[in-house]
């Protein structure tokens, strides 16, 4: 019995050393990261396959391992629809030893995924959703909110073009959260500045006859359409839009514009519309040396949630490293005393609502006369300072 | 005796099961296959295929969901709720259904289910796209903490061996032989004199509160009610379980619930997670031009041919 507490205290005493030793407190000795994405629906060009490379790149730059341990990442599928990406994120935090969620695009699947982290004390990086509720009314202090959010689209976008004379908008909405979202904090945008919103439609996510939404904006005698949609939805509501003739009649204003779906637009119909952007890759040597190695393993130029995804891993790796331990508070309280800095976070701050405030960039999209190469799209027209883009911070939502 | 031998067995292992494997994705099991069970009422023991039937998971979910959030009922009569909103949705879908046959049977529960998902996709208590979020599981007769993955699990445990035990009861029962007659043979059972219709009602009222129990469940387990349980998918989904399982066997959904759902979760993992849906369509082609009768049924008459 005594020669038996003996090793017990033994042992004790060489895994009480050997962790001062490695100065690492990290559960289940590994760092894991989740990535869960659109992989095959209407957002996997934005945040789909693109999103684990971004994460996996982190990694790679980060060397791998952390304090001595590995870093692991796992990915996964959501299909846009929030109870199939909660059931991911439970199975990975409860049964899996994941540490921390990344990618997130469907604001729906966002909103459930948070609950689920909220709850069970995990840090969710959010690098591709648009939604501001994740900083606002569903609040955590565990969401770190990257890329963008609706309020910097309709700041970025809308401020300028009611300020430049267009008074009467019309909405096409992507039917759920962050559709709503964007039209709400855009029609707020607009009667601010004077202007009038004289109608909208709401379209379901993943709709691709858009007639008869387009023939209801023509009858409206608005001056701009607003498109408050995104990824695949974006491009098919303005094909038939410049179909139908509309882009002629009046302004169409996309709200959230992705690279690839500018790409994969005719530049006669986007050419020239004006949107915001976190990220454009042309924009100087940095920008343009990660977006070349990020292509060359992707395929194709990255997309604004693809660079943030990548600076959110590394600011949380370099968190992790800093304070020794993957903990969520700790890391989350690190994470937002120091700035991020990187390719894609320019002037940058966490805020302590979770929200990353940085530069924004409002880009013309370029008409086919002005593109040199099939990746030359955007061209910068002017950056907008992080706290005039976001909204500020909410005194429910300030988590110190 | 050699079957209550097999439901103990059955019960020890269900027991043990939370130790061994993941409980949530044991509770997501038992309650598609008290879906399927369910379902499998109508379509093995009466011979109705109903093809809206994700409508009665669905406003189960919902119903429980917008108690669970809203009036701060425990989570047993929110379940009952759920469960009772079903059963009428049923006992009016189905007044209006079982007045036809066949093909037109599956078409009309189709649209009204169809119907029904509508109104969930723009109803503002149902966060259209985006579901119904951050449901509570409560305390259970408000004593038993529910957020434990495993006093979770035996609830749901519960919840599903009564819903077999009535599913069992009733199919054994004098109500459950017309039933089956009915399904043999409807001329037939009506020139013995039984009203058919109100037979057909009365089981698929049956069967509609049991999916609204499993929906309700299902709820409270993922603490989200969304569109995936009412949309036409689930609604064939359910088909493919009781098929896969063997259809008209008390087994068989439990069997094939547990393959599908066992199924989707391995698959998402891997590599092949996009390819879901392609290898669950080669499945159900097998399933029907090779073993008609299911796993389940198959076994059956490989036990008959052999032991019998």
């Amino acid at each position: 019995m005594k020669s038996m507490n003996k090793t017990l205290l033994s042992a004790a005493m060489a895994v009480a050393l050997t962790s001062t030793a490695a100065h690492a407190d990290l559960s289940n000795d590994k760092v894991k990261i989740g990535v869960l994405a659109d992989m095959g629906g209407v957002y996997a060009d934005i945040c789909g396959k693109g999103c684990v490379t971004a994460v996996e790149m982190a990694v790679e730059d980060f060397g791998g391992t952390v304090l001595g341990k590995p870093i692991e990442v796992v990915s996964a599928d959501d299909q846009n629809k929030p109870d199939v990406g909660s059931a991911i994120v439970r199975k990975w935090i409860e049964n899996e030893e994941v540490d921390v969620i990344n990618g997130l695009v469907a604001s729906s699947v966002t909103g459930a995924v948070t609950e689920v982290t909220t709850n069970a004390k995990k840090i969710a990086m959010i690098a591709a959703s648009a939604s501001d509720a994740f900083t606002t009314k569903s609040c955590s202090p565990y969401n770190a909110h990257w890329t963008y959010n609706v309020t910097a689209l309709a700041n970025g976008t809308v401020k300028p073009m009611v300020q430049g004379g267009k008074k009467k908008w019309f909405f096409i909405t992507a039917d759920y959260g962050f559709g709503h979202a964007l039209e709400g904090i855009a029609t707020k945008v607009i009667e601010e500045e004077g202007g009038e919103v004289v109608g909208a439609v709401r379209a379901p996510l993943g709709t691709t006859d858009f007639s008869s939404y387009i023939l209801q904006v023509q009858a409206s005698g608005a001056e701009v359409v607003g498109l408050a949609n995104a990824g695949a939805d974006f491009v098919n509501s303005l094909k038939t839009a410049a179909e139908f003739g509309l882009t002629d009649m009046m302004d169409v204003a996309g709200l959230l514009v992705f690279t690839p779906n500018a790409q994969a637009l005719d530049p006669a119909i986007a050419g020239g519309m004006l949107a915001t952007t976190g990220f454009y890759w042309d924009r100087d040597d940095e920008s343009r040396a990660w977006s070349a190695r990020f292509k060359e393993r992707h395929g194709a130029i990255p997309a604004m949630p693809h660079a943030g995804a990548y600076s959110a891993t590394m600011h949380y790796l370099n968190a992790v490293k800093a304070t020794g331990t993957d903990d969520s508070d700790t890391v989350m309280k690190h994470m937002k005393a120091n700035n991020p800095d990187d390719f894609f976070a320019k002037n940058a701050t966490l805020r302590s609502d979770g929200r990353m405030v940085h530069d924004m960039y409002l880009i013309k999209i370029k008409k086919g006369s002005e593109r040199t190469s099939p990746d030359d799209i955007f061209a910068i027209q002017s950056v907008i300072p992080g706290n005039e883009a976001f909204a500020p911070i909410l005194p429910e939502c300030d988590f110190k | 005796m050699k079957i209550s031998k097999l439901y103990i067995g059955l019960l020890g292992v269900a027991l043990v099961a939370p130790f061994v494997m993941y409980p949530v994705l044991l509770m997501k099991i038992l309650c598609f296959a008290l879906f399927a069970c369910a379902f499998n009422l109508l379509l093995g023991f009466v011979g109705l295929l109903s093809f809206g039937h994700a409508v009665f998971l669905g406003t189960g979910g919902y119903v429980t969901g917008y108690l669970m959030m809203n009036t701060g009922l425990t989570p047993e009569l929110g379940i009952l709720g759920g469960t009772v909103a079903a059963a009428l949705l049923g006992a009016i879908y189905g007044k209006l259904s079982v007045k036809r046959e066949g093909i037109y049977f599956a078409m009309v529960t189709l649209a009204l289910a169809q119907l029904m998902f509508f109104v969930f996709l723009q109803a503002p208590f149902t966060g259209g796209e985006d579901g119904m979020q951050g449901i509570p599981r409560g305390y259970l007769f408000g004593l038993i903490d529910l957020s434990d993955n495993l006093n979770m699990y035996y609830f749901v445990l519960a919840v599903f061996l009564f819903g077999f035990w009535l599913i069992n009861r009733t199919v054994h029962s004098p109500f459950g032989q017309v039933l089956k007659a009915i399904r043999e043979n409807e001329p037939r059972a009506t020139s013995l004199g039984y009203n058919v219709n109100d037979y057909k009602w009365v089981a698929f009222i049956i069967s509609a509160a049991l999916s609204g129990l499993a929906g309700s469940t299902k709820t409270l387990v993922f603490q989200l009610a969304s569109l995936t349980d009412v949309h036409w998918h689930m609604s064939g989904e359910v088909v493919l379980m009781t098929l896969l399982g063997g259809m008209g066997t008390i087994f068989g959904p439990l069997v094939g619930a547990a393959a599908v759902v066992g199924l989707q979760n391995f698959l998402s993992g891997g590599e092949l997670g996009n390819y879901v849906h392609i290898i669950m369509g080669l499945i159900f082609i097998v399933c029907v031009l090779a073993f008609r009768g299911g796993i389940v049924g198959e076994i059956q008459k490989i036990v008959k041919r052999n032991f019998g």
